[in-house]
């Protein structure tokens, strides 16, 4: 059984959200972090609800609404989603009062909005949504858990559509702890330059992203999705080529089936070593493009890597500003990336 | 490829608790009617002599020697490796060779019983705190500590739903062996308790000031609790190299959303009301099956009416044997429909049915009591085990004898 | 009571009401302003934070919180 990716929705820090062409214009940003470019919630979710949602769960309430608006769905017979922080902002609020005021005149809205599953069942809560709803909370496999419970949803055959969806957001907070490990480019760096710099670290990122599977095909299907599969802590680059050969030789495939190969290099001289290594072995003759540029590095961008995967399927082209189209049709799609070489994943999708 | 009528099977479990550091000893204290609700002695919080918790009768550092995990990790990577490391062992599948294992856990908080150490310094000076204590911050990095202890690696996740995470976990873990993606799935979850979700909980003011009376008609509120329970899931292949050593099978699931308020049940208990349908229809049982029900049963006035309702509209006229054994163990979160889990399995091998202890006025609204007393000798042939959390989540499953 | 509304729109961040476009009278729970359970706990910690007032029994919510003139009432009853 297929699964088809019928709409989406997708909030970053680039002009992603609602109809439009492909990426026109990149937005660029300069330092390390890069902000979502959100749009107006009014349009999304009623006043009376915004009150008491923090930012990502507004982002990924909205992003989630957008897409069930372009796949014309009221109420999905599922809702799945990851998140490999949570809702940062509201756990901060209420670990800084409870820290700050001894414990005492606490208030509970931080509290019940910093639950990890509060996105997923805002989104349940607005559409009285009664069905299947879950949220995986797995670091940089987060969002692949949640595809292959939709996934898996569908080939059960108790549903036809699903909402599936992945949301991380940076605060203030978070991003001076993360800096603390060293994860991001200590000297000023525009978001276009990111693949020729060189040095250690990445540029924080977030976003939401949503789409709406199914095992019913559709006129308006952007493509479909036709593998997801992860990988924890491979022992070298022998074992990464094994798992993609894996992969490919499961789904009936080889090597030269593949059109485009969408990296999730993030800028770290290091961590981008990985896929070097690969540019020079399978993936030597492939196009290839990148994504971390456009929304930066955090454990569920491949909610954006799908997103944009669909769309370039959609289009029948890359966008101009991501490079030359490579000749010939782009029929198929594997994405790959790996969150600091602990979490990898492949997603592979073809035009329907 | 999926196959909808593939068994799945309970080959072992494992569980550490505020009754028992593990599944004989939790069994005793179910047994003997002894609860593990008492006074806060691990946290320094302000309502240390206010708030009545269900704590695990270890510390930090002897769970660690027990487990082999550095003392200095987060309680609830401590609590979740205890009791995985148990059902592992206990199912005894070291000498089967390459089998496809996964791992599927679930926690509320992941590791911010030590985050909450860090982040005092820190709101002082960015720089301040160590940066050990949050290292392990995240849900999933919690249950990669046990994951990477234990050995799996084929397949690890993290579910987090509130209070059916763990529910959440075993099932999805049971569709990894029926989609032959998995051959064994280690699935349940850990909680420990900090003072972010206590001061949380109390906030909602929910929380009792003394033990806990589930189901009662003058219940106050709910005891946090600690702990984790896991089971050993195994497809029929497995299972068939093990014989002896089979709990049960898992024979029903199901996942529904309230969709009815932020943290409050409906009353009509819709999402409870089509959690425990789903999971029968999939199981293919009468309502009148049911030889037992493990209630999700917290102890608030909430959840204990919905849940009452949407049983009696369930499986009226006639119930089945019933109990909250979170009035034992107190609500342990993200823990609780592992610990549940193989509370209800336990039921099935031993044939008990476990008491609603300190019951003490029927809840008039209903047309029936829980248990009150332990019971031995009883046939039970389905277990049906409640898990209804914050964000409408409500999942059941079903456990059935062999 | 004028402070009392705009307090109650900063507490519970109503951003579509104007602290003058609070009814003396209007009820606030379920109809009027349609406020929630959690909204009412918000509440009872705003007697705390701003007038110093610990809400004994919580069942006396409802009654205290009706409108914002009850609310007023039982402020100057308890500040007496």
């Amino acid at each position: 059984m297929k699964t088809f990716i019928r709409a989406t929705g997708n909030i970053s820090p680039q002009e992603t959200l609602g109809p439009g062409p492909l990426l026109q214009d990149l937005v660029i940003q300069t330092g390390n972090r890069l902000a979502c470019i959100e749009p107006d919630y009014l349009k999304y979710i009623d006043i009376k609800f915004i009150r008491r949602m923090s930012r990502i769960i507004k982002m990924g309430t909205a992003a989630g609404m957008e897409c069930l608006l372009e796949a014309g769905v009221k109420n999905p017979d599922a809702i799945t989603m990851g998140t490999a922080y949570g809702c940062l902002e509201d756990t901060g609020v209420f670990l800084k009062k409870m820290l700050t005021q001894n414990e005492e005149m606490l208030t509970p809205t931080a509290f019940i909005q910093s639950t990890h599953n509060t996105i997923g069942a805002q989104i349940a809560l607005l559409l009285q949504c009664h069905n299947y709803n879950n949220t995986f909370v797995h670091r940089g496999f987060s969002f692949e858990s949640a595809l292959l419970d939709a996934m898996m949803l569908l080939e059960e055959n108790t549903v036809q559509t699903v909402l599936t969806g992945a949301a991380d957001e940076i605060t203030d907070a978070s991003h001076a702890i993360l800096s603390r490990f060293g994860l991001y480019k200590k000297e000023p760096i525009a978001n276009t330059d990111l693949f020729a710099s060189h040095t250690k670290g990445t540029i924080a990122g977030e976003g939401a992203a949503f789409f709406l599977l199914s095992n019913q095909p559709s006129a308006t299907d952007y493509a479909s999705l036709d593998a997801v599969y992860t990988f924890y802590k491979p022992a070298g680059i022998v074992e990464v080529e094994e798992h993609i050969a894996g992969l490919l030789e499961q789904q009936g495939l080889s090597l030269t089936d593949i059109d485009l190969v969408m990296e999730g290099n993030n800028g770290d001289a290091t961590g981008d070593g990985i896929y070097y290594a690969l540019d020079k072995t399978i993936f030597a003759r492939h196009p290839k493009v990148y994504y971390k540029h456009l929304c930066g590095e955090y454990p569920t961008s491949t909610g954006f890597a799908l997103w944009l995967a669909a769309s370039i399927i959609k289009n029948k082209l890359l966008p101009f500003a991501l490079g030359h189209s490579p000749s010939g049709d782009i029929k198929r799609i594997l994405v790959y990336n790996h969150y600091e070489n602990l979490h990898h994943s492949l997603m592979l999708l073809s035009a329907c | 490829m999926y196959t909808k009528s593939a068994a799945v099977y309970v080959a072992g479990v494992g569980v550490v608790s505020a009754i028992g550091n593990n599944t004989a000893a939790c069994l005793q204290s179910l047994e003997n009617g002894v609860a593990g609700i008492g006074p806060i002695t691990s946290l320094d919080t302000i309502h240390k002599n206010s708030l009545p918790v269900a704590e695990v009768k270890l510390t930090n550092q002897e769970l660690s020697e027990i487990t082999g995990l550095p003392a200095t990790v987060s309680r609830t990577a401590l609590l979740g490796m205890k009791a995985a490391k148990e059902a592992w062992v206990d199912a005894g599948l070291s000498h089967l060779p390459a089998l496809r294992t996964g791992l599927v856990s679930a926690n509320s908080v992941g590791g911010m019983d030590k985050t909450e150490s860090f982040f005092g310094s820190f709101i002082q000076d960015s720089q301040g705190g160590r940066l050990k204590n949050v290292v392990n911050h995240e849900c999933g990095a919690v249950t990669e500590l046990v994951a990477d202890a234990v050995g799996i690696k084929h397949l690890v996740t993290t579910i987090s739903t509130a209070c059916s995470s763990s529910a959440n976990s075993i099932f999805y873990g049971a569709r990894l062996i029926k989609h032959n993606i998995l051959d064994v799935v280690v699935a349940g979850g850990a909680d420990a308790l900090t003072k972010f979700t206590l001061n949380g909980f109390n906030t909602l003011q929910i929380l009792d000031k003394e033990p806990c009376q589930p189901f009662d008609e003058n219940r106050r509120g709910l005891n946090l609790g600690e702990g984790a329970g896991y089971v050993v899931l195994v497809s029929e292949a497995v299972a068939k190299k093990l014989k002896n050593n089979l709990y049960g099978r898992l024979s029903g699931y199901s996942n529904a959303n309230d969709a009815h308020h932020q943290t409050a049940s409906s009353p009509e208990g819709t999402g409870s009301y089509m959690a425990m349908r789903g999971a029968l229809s999939l199981s293919g049982l009468e309502p009148k099956d049911i030889s037992y029900i493990n209630l999700h049963g917290t102890g608030t006035y909430n959840n204990d009416i919905s849940e009452g309702t949407a049983i009696r509209r369930l499986f009226e006229p006639s119930y089945p044997k019933m109990s909250s054994t979170k009035s034992f163990t107190g609500h342990t979160l993200g823990a609780s429909g592992g610990i549940e889990a193989v509370f209800s399995v336990l039921a099935l091998k031993h044939g008990i049915i476990y008491p609603n202890l300190r019951l003490q006025t029927p809840m008039q609204a209903l047309p029936f009591v829980p248990e009150t007393v332990f019971q031995k000798n009883i046939t039970v042939h389905h277990v049906l085990s409640n898990s209804f959390g914050f964000g409408g989540n409500c999942s059941s499953l079903i456990f059935s004898k062999l | 009571m004028t402070d009392l509304k705009r307090q109650i729109v900063e507490q519970l961040n109503l951003q579509h009401v104007k602290p003058e476009d609070i009814g003396d009278d209007q009820p606030l729970f379920v109809e009027g302003l349609g406020l929630d359970s959690i909204d009412a706990l918000e509440l009872i910690v705003l007697l705390q934070q701003q007038y110093n007032i610990k809400l004994n029994n919580a069942e006396d919510g409802p009654k205290v919180f009706q409108t914002v003139r009850t609310m007023a009432d039982y402020i100057k009853k308890q500040q007496s």
